[in-house]
C-alpha cells in the first residue's frame, strides 16, 4: 500500500531550505548555559491511566480489574515505582529512566474537561481552553508565540515541528510550523476494523463478509509470520516501527544545533473499549511501542537529552472497572507521562483520590485531582522560561487559579 | 412511492451526482429533481474549457518526443564507442574519460534532473496528467456532478485505452464523448467511430478491403475488431441477432477509416478516410444493402445502428443498470428505451427521464459506487481535492482497480457491485490515508450531516461520534454503507 504522503520527507527538507538557517537560541538560557527542547505527545482515544501506572498499593484495585489487574508479583509483574504505584511491564526503558530520574509520572490528571466525547477532549486537551471548539490554536503553539523576546527565549523566527500531514491543533497558531511526515504510513488498526465490522453488521452482510474474510487473512499471515500488505490492519511490529520512527524523526529535528526547540506529534489506537489487553494484548503492545519512542528519542537526542522534557499526555481516562467486553470505557482521571534529561525525575506525582467506589468520580471513573494545565505549565515556566502571566492569560486562558506545578525540572 | 426534500436530496446526490459538497443537500433540498434537472440545462454543459491539446496535437508531440529520446540514446551511445576507441576525434567535445552521464549537443539534450528539484514527468506522462487534473477538477467542482456523471458513463461505454494510445486518452473524451453527452446518441456514436483514438485502438488503422488497391497490393485484409465491438458493445449488444456476415461485411464498410500516422507534421493523429485501403462494393449489414459511398458507406450503417429497437433497449439498460441497480426495474428501463426511440437517441431527453422517473428513486441503495465515484465523493466531501496531488488520486484509483482510461478490455471497467466488492477492505486503508490528510479540524457529525443527511443510520451516526479521533470518524464516514453505496 503506498499511497505517498505529501509533504514528504525530502519536500519539507528542500522546501524549508532556511529549516537550519534561522537562529533560534534560547536567550535566557544561554545565559544559563541551557538550551530547552521540549516534545509534547498526544496519546489519541484516551490512554488507561490505570492499566499504565497501576496503583498496586490501593486495596480496591484489584478487585476494579479481576484478572487483568497488574499487581506486582503474578504472572506479569508490574515494575514498581514506588510503594504504591507499579507500572506496566510493557514499559522497562521507560522505567529505566525513572530509576534514573529522568521520568515523572504524574496520576489522577485531567483537564478541565469533564464529558466523555474524544473530539471535544481532544480539543480541550490542545488547544487549552475550558472548553471545546473555543480556539483554532493550541496552547504549545501560543507558548513558543507568547516567549518574550529579549530577557528570555526569543519567539521571532522560530517554528514549531509537527508531525503528520495535517497539524496537530496543539501546534497550530501565529508560530510558524514546520510539518514533516513519515512515508511509512499504518495501514487502518484494527480497532477501526472492528467498529466498521461493527457497523456493516447491522445493515450490510454482503461488505461484512468482504471484511471479515479480509481480517481473517489478515491475522493468519500475522501469525504465519508472512509479511502481511494485505488491509486489515497493522501487526504490532508495524505500529512499533511505526512510533518509533515518528518520535525519533522529532527527536533529530529538535536535537540539531540551530533547529527548532518545541515539537508535537500524535499517536493513536488509545480507546480500549474491548479485549484491552493490558498485560498481553493490543494496549501491551501499545505501550511497548510508546516505550519504543521514548528509547528512539533518548537515543537521537544525543547530548540534548540532558536538556530535553517530553510530556505524554490523552484526553482523558477511562473506567476505573473493567466493563463487559474486557475493555475499560471512556472515563476522567487518567496519567501523565513525563521523560527527559532535564527533570527533575523518579517520581510519582499524585494527590491519590482512591478508588473506593465512593472515591470514584460519578461512581466510575479516577477523579481527578490534578489539572493537567499546572503540569504543563510548570514545565513551560521552569523549562522554557514562559513567562507566568502570559501562561494564565494565553496560552491556557483564564488559569490564574491554576498554579504551575514547582519543581519538575533541574536547576530551575 | 415519492421521496422527497432532504432525503431525496442526499439520495440525488449519490446517485446520480458525484456525492455532496459541504452544503449541497441543503442547497437542493427544495427540489432535488429540479436541480438535477438544472445541471443538464447549463450552457456548455458536459464541455471542459481548459486549454488543452487535441488529439492530433498530443500525437505529434508525442511522437517527437520518443524520436528525440531516442536520437540522444543513439548519440550516447556513439559517444561512447568513440570514448572507448581513444577518444580523439570526440566530436562533442566530452570530458575524459567518458562519464556515465549523457554528453550531447544542447539542442536535443535533455535537461538533467537538478538536484533536489522535483523532476518533470516526461511529456506523453504530462499529456495525462493535465488531462486528468481538468476531468478531475470538473468533477470535483461540479454542484452536483450529473453531467459528469454522464460523461464517465459513455466515456466507459465507448472505451479506449491508454495502455494502447496514451497520447489520445483524455483528448478522446473530450473530442468525441463530451460535446455529445447530451446531444443525439448518433452523433456521439459518429464521433466515436471515427475518432483516430478508436480506430487505433480497436485496430481498424490495420484494417482494408481484400480487393481494396492496398490490400491486392500488399496482400492483407480485414481486421473486424471494431465492426464486432461497435455491434456487440457500442450499439446493439451481444446476442441481438446479427451474423459474423454482418461482422465481416461492416468491418468491409469501415476499411479506409483510418489516422494520418503521427509522425506526419501536419495532421499525423487526425481522422482521414484513405479510398486506397476501403473495400470496393455495396455491402449488405443486418439485411440492409449500403451502396458504395466511400466514406458515407459507413455513416449510413452508424445512423441506422444508432437507431435500432436493439441499440435502444441495450442503451436503457445500461443506464438504468449504472445509475439505479444492478437489476434494474423493467418498467424502468421501457421508460428509458421509449424515450430513446420517440426522441430519435436525444441523450438529454433520456437522462431527464431517469431522473423524472420514480423507479430511479428507491430508497433501497444497493449499488456500490465505483473507486472513482467513491474517490472523488471524498475529496468533494472533505473539499480535499486541492490538498491531493491529481497523480495521487489517479495512483488511488489504479490501487482500486480503476486506472483512469486504463480497462483491460473494450468492454469497459464494470459498474456491478461483484465486481468493486472484493476492493473494499483497499479502500479502508485508502480512506484511512485519505482521512489522516483531510481530517483536520473537522466536526465529525456536521460532516456526517453534510455527508449524508437523513440517509445516515443511527449505528452509522453512533459509530461516528464514538470515534477515537477525527481522523478515525472520517474513515469510519467514508466507509458506512451509506457513503459506499448509491
Amino acid at each position: 500500500m503506498t499511497f505517498p504522503h505529501s509533504p514528504s520527507r525530502r519536500d519539507v527538507l528542500l522546501s524549508s531550505g532556511t529549516l537550519f538557517a534561522w537562529a533560534y537560541l534560547p536567550k535566557a538560557a544561554q545565559a544559563e548555559g541551557r538550551d530547552p527542547r521540549f516534545l509534547t505527545i498526544v496519546l489519541r482515544g484516551a490512554l488507561d491511566g490505570l492499566a499504565t501506572v497501576a496503583p498496586v498499593g490501593d486495596p480496591s484495585w484489584v478487585s476494579l480489574r479481576d484478572d487483568e489487574a497488574l499487581t506486582l508479583g503474578g504472572k506479569t509483574a508490574a515494575l514498581k515505582l514506588d510503594n504504591f504505584f507499579a507500572l506496566n511491564p510493557a514499559m522497562p526503558n521507560l522505567h529505566r529512566m525513572f530509576l534514573d530520574h529522568e521520568a515523572i509520572m504524574v496520576h489522577a490528571a485531567a483537564t478541565p474537561y469533564r464529558e466523555r466525547s474524544h473530539f471535544d477532549g481532544q480539543d480541550v486537551l490542545e488547544s487549552g481552553m475550558t472548553k471545546p471548539n473555543a480556539s483554532d490554536s493550541g496552547w504549545l503553539n501560543r507558548a513558543l508565540a507568547g516567549l518574550a523576546p529579549g530577557g528570555h527565549v526569543d519567539p521571532k523566527g522560530s517554528k514549531i515541528f509537527a508531525v503528520g500531514p495535517v497539524t496537530p491543533l496543539i501546534a497550530r497558531g501565529a508560530a510558524p510550523v514546520l510539518s514533516w511526515s513519515p512515508q511509512r504510513v499504518l495501514p487502518a488498526s484494527d480497532d477501526t476494523v472492528h467498529r466498521l465490522l461493527a457497523l456493516y453488521r447491522q445493515s450490510d452482510p454482503k461488505l461484512t463478509h468482504t471484511l471479515e474474510d479480509s481480517a481473517k487473512l489478515t491475522a493468519i499471515e500475522q501469525a504465519g509470520g508472512m509479511a502481511g500488505r494485505k488491509p486489515g490492519g497493522p501487526g504490532p511490529g508495524q505500529v512499533r516501527a511505526y512510533f518509533a520512527e515518528v518520535a525519533g524523526t522529532a527527536a533529530k529535528f529538535l536535537a540539531q544545533p540551530d533547529g527548532p526547540r518545541v515539537g508535537a506529534l500524535a499517536l493513536d489506537g488509545w480507546d480500549t473499549h474491548f479485549n484491552e489487553g493490558i498485560a498481553h494484548g493490543h494496549l501491551s503492545q501499545l505501550l511497548g511501542a510508546l516505550d519504543d519512542a521514548l528509547v528512539a528519542i533518548k537515543t537521537n537526542m544525543g547530548p540534548a537529552w540532558r536538556e530535553t522534557a517530553v510530556v505524554l499526555i490523552t484526553e482523558f481516562g477511562r473506567t476505573a472497572h473493567i466493563n463487559g467486553t474486557d475493555g475499560t470505557d471512556h472515563g476522567t482521571g487518567t496519567v501523565a507521562l513525563l521523560a527527559g534529561g532535564a527533570l527533575k525525575g523518579g517520581r510519582v506525582i499524585a494527590d491519590w483520590p482512591g478508588l473506593k467506589p465512593t472515591n470514584l468520580y460519578e461512581g466510575r471513573d479516577l477523579k481527578a485531582t490534578t489539572d493537567l494545565r499546572a503540569v504543563l505549565k510548570g514545565l513551560l515556566r521552569d523549562h522554557l522560561r514562559a513567562d507566568e502571566r502570559v501562561l494564565a492569560a494565553d496560552v491556557f486562558p483564564a488559569s490564574a487559579a491554576v498554579k504551575p506545578t514547582p519543581g519538575l525540572v533541574l536547576s530551575a | 412511492m415519492t421521496v422527497r426534500g432532504p432525503q431525496a436530496a442526499a439520495l440525488a446526490l449519490h446517485r446520480f451526482g458525484l456525492g455532496p459538497l459541504r452544503n449541497s443537500i441543503a442547497a437542493i433540498a427544495s427540489d432535488p429533481r429540479g436541480a438535477l434537472l438544472e445541471e443538464l440545462d447549463r450552457p456548455g454543459a458536459g464541455r471542459i474549457t481548459s486549454a488543452l491539446p487535441s488529439s492530433g496535437q498530443a500525437s505529434r508531440a508525442v511522437f517527437r518526443f520518443q524520436a528525440e529520446r531516442r536520437a540522444q540514446q543513439k548519440l550516447v551511445q556513439r559517444a561512447k564507442k568513440v570514448a572507448e576507441a581513444g577518444g580523439a576525434s570526440n566530436p562533442f567535445d566530452c570530458k575524459q574519460p567518458p562519464t556515465p552521464e549523457p554528453c550531447v549537443p544542447s539542442a536535443i539534450a535533455v535537461e538533467p534532473e537538478k538536484q533536489g528539484k522535483p523532476r518533470q514527468p516526461p511529456l506523453p506522462q504530462q499529456i495525462i496528467l493535465d488531462e486528468a487534473k481538468a476531468r478531475f477538477d470538473a468533477a470535483t467542482g461540479a454542484d452536483i456532478g450529473f453531467v459528469e456523471r454522464l460523461v464517465w458513463f459513455w466515456s466507459n461505454h465507448f472505451c479506449i485505452s491508454a495502455d494502447k494510445i496514451p497520447a489520445m486518452a483524455g483528448a478522446y473524451e473530450r473530442e468525441a464523448i463530451r460535446p455529445h453527452v447530451l446531444g443525439r446518441f448518433a452523433d456521439m456514436l459518429q464521433a466515436v467511430e471515427s475518432h483516430p483514438a478508436m480506430l487505433f485502438y480497436l485496430d481498424n488503422v490495420q484494417s482494408m478491403g481484400p480487393d481494396s488497391t492496398a490490400g491486392i497490393d500488399r496482400d492483407k485484409g480485414l481486421n473486424e475488431n471494431l465492426a464486432r465491438e461497435t455491434l456487440e458493445l457500442h450499439t446493439l449488444g451481444v446476442r441481438t441477432g446479427y451474423t459474423q456476415a454482418d461482422v465481416t461485411n461492416f468491418a468491409k464498410v469501415l476499411t479506409g477509416w483510418t489516422w494520418f500516422p503521427p509522425f506526419e507534421p501536419i495532421h499525423g493523429g487526425e481522422f482521414v478516410f484513405d479510398p486506397i485501403l476501403h473495400e470496393p462494393g455495396d455491402q449488405i449489414v443486418l439485411g440492409k444493402r449500403y451502396p458504395e459511398n466511400g466514406v458515407q458507406q459507413g455513416r449510413a450503417v452508424l445512423a441506422d445502428l444508432a437507431r435500432h429497437p436493439a441499440t435502444a433497449h441495450h442503451i436503457a439498460h445500461e443506464l438504468a443498470a449504472h445509475f439505479v441497480a444492478d437489476e434494474p426495474p423493467p418498467t424502468l428501463v421501457a421508460k428509458l428505451e421509449k424515450t430513446f426511440n420517440d426522441s430519435d437517441g436525444n441523450l438529454k431527453a433520456v437522462a431527464e427521464t431517469l431522473i423524472t422517473a420514480d423507479e430511479s428513486w428507491t430508497l433501497q441503495r444497493t449499488k456500490l459506487k465505483a473507486p472513482a465515484e467513491w474517490i472523488v465523493g471524498v475529496l468533494r466531501l472533505t473539499d480535499g481535492g486541492p490538498l491531493i496531488p491529481i497523480g495521487q488520486v489517479m495512483g488511488a484509483q489504479a490501487q482500486l482497480g480503476a486506472a483512469l482510461w486504463r480497462p483491460p478490455a473494450p468492454n469497459g471497467y464494470s459498474d456491478r457491485e461483484a465486481a468493486w466488492i472484493d476492493g473494499v477492505p483497499h479502500r479502508l486503508n485508502l480512506a484511512n490515508q485519505f482521512a489522516n490528510r483531510l481530517a483536520m479540524a473537522m466536526d465529525p457529525l456536521g460532516m456526517l450531516d453534510s455527508a449524508l443527511g437523513p440517509l445516515a443510520s443511527t449505528h452509522t451516526r453512533d459509530t461516528v461520534a464514538r470515534a477515537e479521533s477525527r481522523a478515525q470518524a472520517l474513515t469510519l464516514l467514508i466507509m458506512s454503507p451509506e457513503f459506499l453505496r448509491s
